[in-house]
């Protein structure tokens, strides 16, 4: 298919080529653009560059757990334990580092352990007792969040130091004349760059859309099934966990802060032509899909509707971005 | 079968109880409620917060039962989505519009209890229609779909109430707080949605159907069923669960909330008590009765926490844990690749 189009692509023209690269192009980024556009005409500031990355550090907890979720996704499993990682991320840090700067390091590098070790749990517990993911992250989901509760008492204690907090809310000052290029952003590019590498470059890459598409035919042509399993588990719950650390610099300790993650990373990933029950998926575009519910969110701000109804129009778009995706697939076929 | 087996002399009594049981169709997941009933009574005896052993007192016993009615009802409907191998998310929504709507509705007035009831329960078919149609129609994976009309129901009512609205009069509070005999009404429901789930699963030929498209979707369509009208009545039943379950939380707290749904998580635990029960996530599989024992579990830890004093948190800790192990128990020696 793919090589049928490239030789008929060299005879074409350049600008048939460009058309044809542009009507084949995921749709998600024609949504986002969209969405930039309506949210521009509605704000011109916002387009600003330190507007924009003032912008873009809010959207990268919940574009870097996207990211993260893609891999489990195209794995061919659920990972709903993100929430509850990123909140007990919060509020665990929050008393282990108890406004000390002397402790950040460690404590986001314990964070990151714990990520890994949550990951593990997800992806043995789905591997070895074939417990299937939704059913073993719901249960990760519930101790994860319970452990963040009982250590904590159920109300947020403790402060993160100046130099945990600026990871999710201060940048490099004075780079290309902008006023503050933000860590998260960099944490987001390098991260999603990683991610990506990992998905569409490497080997492993394509043994876990492998494994997402059919276990047993990736077993059989060699691929470690439990290995790149159990690790797709662990790349989700640890970028989590970097949510986490952004989410608990910006919005400081609290509770709440990944409730609902979980539904929305996975939303955003369908919305970025991730396929449920695995084997297909890309990190950009389910990055994209991210980015582009928080432009939503953004606009419909803007519009003045209420908060609520954001919810609403947010479970329209991925319902008919979903019916879509499913109604072209068909026609293609 | 009768000449192959060993004459019964020489087989012990405990083989003989285990081929009974093999026999019997008693969904396993009951082997695990009385393995937990046992744990629990050991536990009330050494850590127990008060002498007197919970089993005996009936309160609590009868308290076990109540706090299953509104995940058991929900869970029922749960599985026959579930045995359709599709899922609803949107339950814990429906089940706060249904709290918020009745108390609303019926505005502490009698008179209004009956037609405010019918709306509702209209309201729940619309909502399962709905759901059945994206997935069969639209082909929108049910994960999404429910999640979606879950987030469309959630944004409605937000936007419409952010409090508790009205309340429902005092003889609506039957259906929770009132009892015929030693037998509280709302167990009486709870039992009844179970008979009636049984009965359509497994005495109607609409259940055999929802076996037949759970288990096989392609299969079951090129055999002349159809499908998808039988998921979308799946989904339909499931809704009008969601709804009395929503009817009989309202009744318990009197007036209904936005969150009453979603902090009972009704929609994640219906899901998990329906697969401790038995029931496949891949469909085709599966029953009412299990799915009860799976609700019962629940309530029993639920009461053994609060008898040897365990805190909050630590129950959420100790739920998530048994979840897993509970499921493991069955999944660990499958052959299949799970995901």
């Amino acid at each position: 298919m793919t090589q049928l189009t490239a030789t008929t692509s060299t005879v074409e023209s350049l600008a048939g080529r460009i058309w044809h690269r542009l009507r084949t192009l995921n749709p998600v980024y024609y949504i986002a653009l969209v969405l930039l556009i309506g949210v521009v005409v509605q704000n011109p500031v916002f387009i600003q560059p330190d507007n924009f990355l003032v912008f873009l550090s809010r959207s990268a907890p919940p574009m870097l757990l996207t990211a993260g979720q893609v891999f489990v996704l195209v794995s061919g499993g659920f990972d709903l334990s993100v929430g509850s990682v990123v909140t007990s991320t919060v509020i665990i840090s929050a008393i282990l580092a108890n406004n000390d700067p002397g402790t950040t390091w460690w404590v986001i590098l314990l964070m990151l352990a714990g990520g890994a070790v949550v990951g593990l749990v997800n992806g043995m517990v789905t591997a070895y007792l074939k417990v299937p993911s939704l059913i073993a992250t719901l249960g990760t989901l519930l101790i994860v969040r319970g452990i963040g509760l009982f250590w904590s008492g159920g109300a947020p204690r403790g402060y993160l130091p100046d130099n945990f907090r600026m990871w999710g809310r201060r940048g490099i000052t004075g780079l290309f004349g902008l006023r503050e290029f933000p860590y998260a952003v960099i944490l987001l590019i390098v991260i999603g760059v990683l991610l990506w590498l990992l998905l569409h470059r490497l080997n492993y890459g394509r043994q876990l859309l492998a494994l997402g598409d059919n276990p047993r035919a990736a077993r059989l042509s060699g691929v470690n099934v439990n290995l790149v399993r159990i690790s797709a588990f662990v790349i989700c719950s640890m970028t989590a966990v970097v949510a986490g650390v952004l989410l608990g610099g910006r919005g400081g300790v609290s509770i709440e802060t990944g409730t609902g993650m979980e539904m929305q990373s996975i939303a955003a990933a369908v919305l970025g032509g991730t396929m449920l029950l695995g084997g297909r998926g890309s990190v950009p575009a389910a990055m994209a899909g991210a980015l582009a519910l928080e432009l939503l969110f953004s606009l419909l701000n803007l519009l003045g509707l209420p908060k609520p109804l954001r919810d609403a129009v947010q479970g329209l778009i991925i319902i008919g971005a979903v019916a879509y995706a499913a109604y072209s697939a068909k026609r293609n076929r | 079968m009768a000449a192959i087996s060993p004459p019964a002399s020489q087989t012990s009594a405990f083989d003989r109880a285990r081929h009974w049981l093999r026999d019997s169709r008693i969904p396993p997941v009951y082997g695990i409620l009385v393995i937990i009933f046992l744990v629990s009574i050991v536990l009330d005896l050494v850590f127990g917060i008060d002498d007197q052993l919970y089993i005996f007192n009936r309160t609590i016993m009868t308290n076990v039962l109540v706090r299953s009615v509104a995940l058991g009802i929900v869970a029922v409907g749960q599985t026959f989505v579930m045995i359709g191998a599709s899922i609803d998310l949107s339950v814990a929504y429906l089940i706060s519009l249904t709290a918020v709507g009745a108390s609303f509705l019926m505005n502490g007035n009698p008179d209004n209890i009956w037609w405010s009831v019918l709306v509702l329960i209209g309201i729940g078919v619309v909502v399962g229609f709905v759901n059945g149609t994206l997935i069969t129609r639209l082909k929108v994976n049910s994960l999404i779909a429910t999640l979606g009309v879950g987030l469309i129901i959630k944004g409605l009512l937000n936007a419409a109430f952010d409090n508790f609205a009205g309340s429902v009069p005092a003889s609506f509070q039957t259906f929770a707080y009132g009892s015929i005999g030693p037998m509280p009404i709302s167990v009486l429901v709870l039992f009844l949605v179970v008979a009636v789930g049984w009965f359509i699963l497994r005495r109607m030929r609409f259940g055999a159907h929802l076996y037949a498209t759970g288990g096989s979707e392609e299969v079951a369509r090129l055999s002349g069923l159809r499908t998808e009208r039988i998921l979308t009545m799946a989904h339909i039943i499931c809704s009008t669960t969601a709804v009395l379950t929503g009817l009989f939380v309202v009744s318990r707290l009197r007036s209904g909330a936005p969150w009453v749904g979603t902090d009972g998580l009704y929609d994640l635990e219906s899901i998990a008590a329906t697969v401790i029960g038995g029931t496949t996530l891949s469909g085709g599989r599966g029953g009412v009765w299990g799915t009860l024992a799976g609700v019962l579990i629940f309530s029993l830890l639920d009461t053994t926490f609060n008898q040897i004093g365990i805190n909050a948190y630590m129950k959420q800790i100790l739920r998530g844990a048994i979840i897993i192990l509970a499921v493991g128990f069955y999944t660990v020696r499958s052959m299949r690749e799970a995901a």
